[in-house]
């Protein structure tokens, strides 16, 4: 089984210097997109292998660099981000990738931002990653250095900067264009789109974001090409993805494997089945803000659009498990707190229904609920849908909330006719 | 009133700008790590600098969870309440650094040592339950190891 994106890491020890990732054949694909590849062949290229960024919303790459003006005349400076603000609760694949090897990273943002013809590059890095931050610094400047950050990239003419931006701290920084204003200094609220961030983005100039899983990918499809990158994949969809578990399973942990595995296959694979004593009652597969998924969909393949058939979301890959011993309201009760307190305030059904949510669910958590919250809680699940709020935050965060009032709703019904917390 | 230092670091990032203003949050942090919180005094210095009014700095300064705007401890003590450490149990860890020095989420000990705030979520869900005291991070925690984990944070 292939592992392009994890081979060179060995948890536990430094990342590969810059020396030490040209001889495992790093930057390969850097140095021939460069010298041997215009950036429309880049873009065709990446549109070409179908890879889906990996931030959680699987929205094409190719496409979205299509979308970025590239004629003489168009608006200058452009600009290239890596969105590494990973703070969805139940995720650490970014900072696996960022940790055991900045190179792969850089060698994959030097093409992206060839391709769009941006100049200056920055990554904005979740504030808590400091061992991620010491690493990116270090093969930043072994990069510059080398000549493959500066001026003239390889003699290819291309300069191209990269800055890191280590955050403030703050959810809604994750979404791409929360994430420019707080890059500019700002508020992180987000903007309104249209016109998306590959027409007006950074300072109101071109600006393409990108996940770190996606922008690592770049240079092995160059290199490879777009038929291998699909050929990694058991569905077609293309690629490998780094799948996570956490929660009462007997090795929790992050594994790269081919996109389109079993939720089972993960869970008892790789994860080594749930913990002694423990059973499952569902996962969030890729995320706090991804809908449950229960025991009927454990042989549903873990791929985008299967996992939405499910009723869910890929998200992030990493899944978070509910054991037979955690309290679902309590679960999901941690969650809309989390969301509730992460609203940027901007509009109204986020800022005022998530703490409504979340003060109903403690309600519940503590024996004081009533049945009629329950219906409450439903509404408030559509309202705070998609098309009624500004951003997609409190949509998601209406996922594990009205898929866990589908799935443990007598569990929601034992709190109130008990009148205190069965698991407690 | 900012220091000679800060001022020039402040001024340093000004320069990377289209214009001052984009350099409100780096401002900010670069005050935090010399005075570890930012005061009022702090944010009309800082806008002062940025021209930008006293306002918009705050409104900046409340909006993000790391920077503080009131005083914290020497040492500052994350506890991750993420949604994976509930479930492997960080409502006992957080149980007994709050015993052991006597202060709930929010607050600082009497001689300034420490301050616990909640956090959410550190990445190590895979190692939890997880903590953060300054910039170190520790996982898989457990009492006896918060216990030892202490005495090297005066």
């Amino acid at each position: 089984m292939e592992k392009p994106l994890t081979k060179n890491i060995t948890p536990g020890s430094s990342p590969l210097n810059l020396k030490e990732y040209l001889q495992a054949g790093g930057y390969s694909g850097t140095t021939k997109a460069l010298k041997e590849m215009s950036p429309a062949e880049v873009t065709s290229l990446v549109k070409a292998s179908n890879l889906l960024g990996r931030g959680g919303a699987g929205f094409p790459t190719g496409v979205k660099w299509s979308l970025v003006p590239m004629d003489e005349a168009s608006l200058r400076p452009k600009y290239l981000i890596c969105n590494a603000d990973e703070m969805e609760p139940g995720t650490f694949k970014d900072r696996y990738l960022l940790e055991g090897n900045p190179h792969q990273l850089i060698a994959g943002m030097i093409i992206s931002a060839y391709a769009i013809q941006a100049r200056e590059a920055y990554i904005f890095l979740r504030w808590a990653y400091k061992k991620a931050e010491t690493a990116l610094r270090k093969a930043i400047g072994e990069a510059y250095d080398a000549g493959y950050l500066g001026k003239d990239i390889l003699g290819s003419g291309f300069d191209l900067d990269v800055y890191v931006h280590s955050s403030a701290g703050r959810y809604i920084c994750g979404e791409e264009t929360a994430l420019l204003n707080s890059l500019e200094g700002k508020r992180a609220v987000p903007r309104t789109k249209p016109p998306f961030p590959a027409v007006s983005g950074l300072y109101g100039r071109p600006t393409v974001v990108n996940n770190v899983e996606t922008l690592s990918w770049i240079s092995h499809i160059i290199e490879n090409g777009a038929e291998w990158f699909k050929g990694l994949s058991l569905t077609g969809t293309g690629g490998t993805k780094l799948y996570g578990v956490s929660g009462r399973v007997k090795n929790p942990g992050i594994w790269e494997l081919p996109l389109g595995i079993t939720m089972r296959e993960l869970l008892e694979e790789y994860a080594g089945g749930m913990a002694d004593g423990y059973s499952f009652r569902g996962a969030l597969p890729g995320g706090a803000s991804t809908d449950f998924l229960i025991q009927k969909h454990l042989d549903v393949k873990l791929d985008f659009s299967t996992v939405a058939a499910a009723g869910s979301r890929m998200g992030t890959g990493t899944m978070i498990i509910l054991d037979d011993k955690t309290c679902p309201v309590s679960f999901i009760h941690n969650i809309e707190k989390f969301f509730a307190l992460e609203s940027c305030g901007w509009c109204t059904p986020c800022r005022e229904g998530l703490p409504w949510v979340e003060k109903m669910l403690a309600s519940l958590e503590e024996g004081t609920g009533k049945m009629e919250y329950l219906e409450i809680l439903k509404f408030h699940t559509k309202y705070m849908g998609p098309g009624n709020t500004f951003c997609a935050h409190a949509p998601g965060a209406a996922e594990p909330l009205q898929s866990g009032l589908n799935y443990f709703y007598d569990d929601f019904v034992r709190h109130i006719d008990e009148k205190k917390c069965p698991w407690r | 009133m900012l220091t000679e230092e800060e001022k020039k670091k402040i001024l340093a990032e000004i320069k990377h700008y289209p214009y001052p203003a984009v350099a409100c949050v780096d401002a900010l942090k670069i005050v935090q790590h010399h005075r570890g919180w930012v005061s009022d005094e702090s944010v009309k210095d800082i806008a002062n600098l940025l021209m930008m009014s006293n306002e918009e700095v705050d409104g900046v300064a409340t909006f993000y969870s790391r920077i503080y705007r009131k005083p914290v401890g020497r040492n500052v003590i994350l506890v991750c309440d993420g949604v994976s450490c509930l479930i492997m149990g960080y409502e006992s860890i957080y149980d007994y650094l709050s015993k052991k020095l006597g202060i709930r989420f929010g607050e600082t000990t009497s001689d300034g040592r420490f301050t616990l705030l909640p956090v959410s979520c550190l990445g190590d869900c895979d190692h939890a339950p997880a903590m953060m005291i300054n910039e170190d991070h520790f996982n898989n925690l457990t009492v006896e190891k918060i216990n030892e984990l202490l005495g090297n944070y005066k």
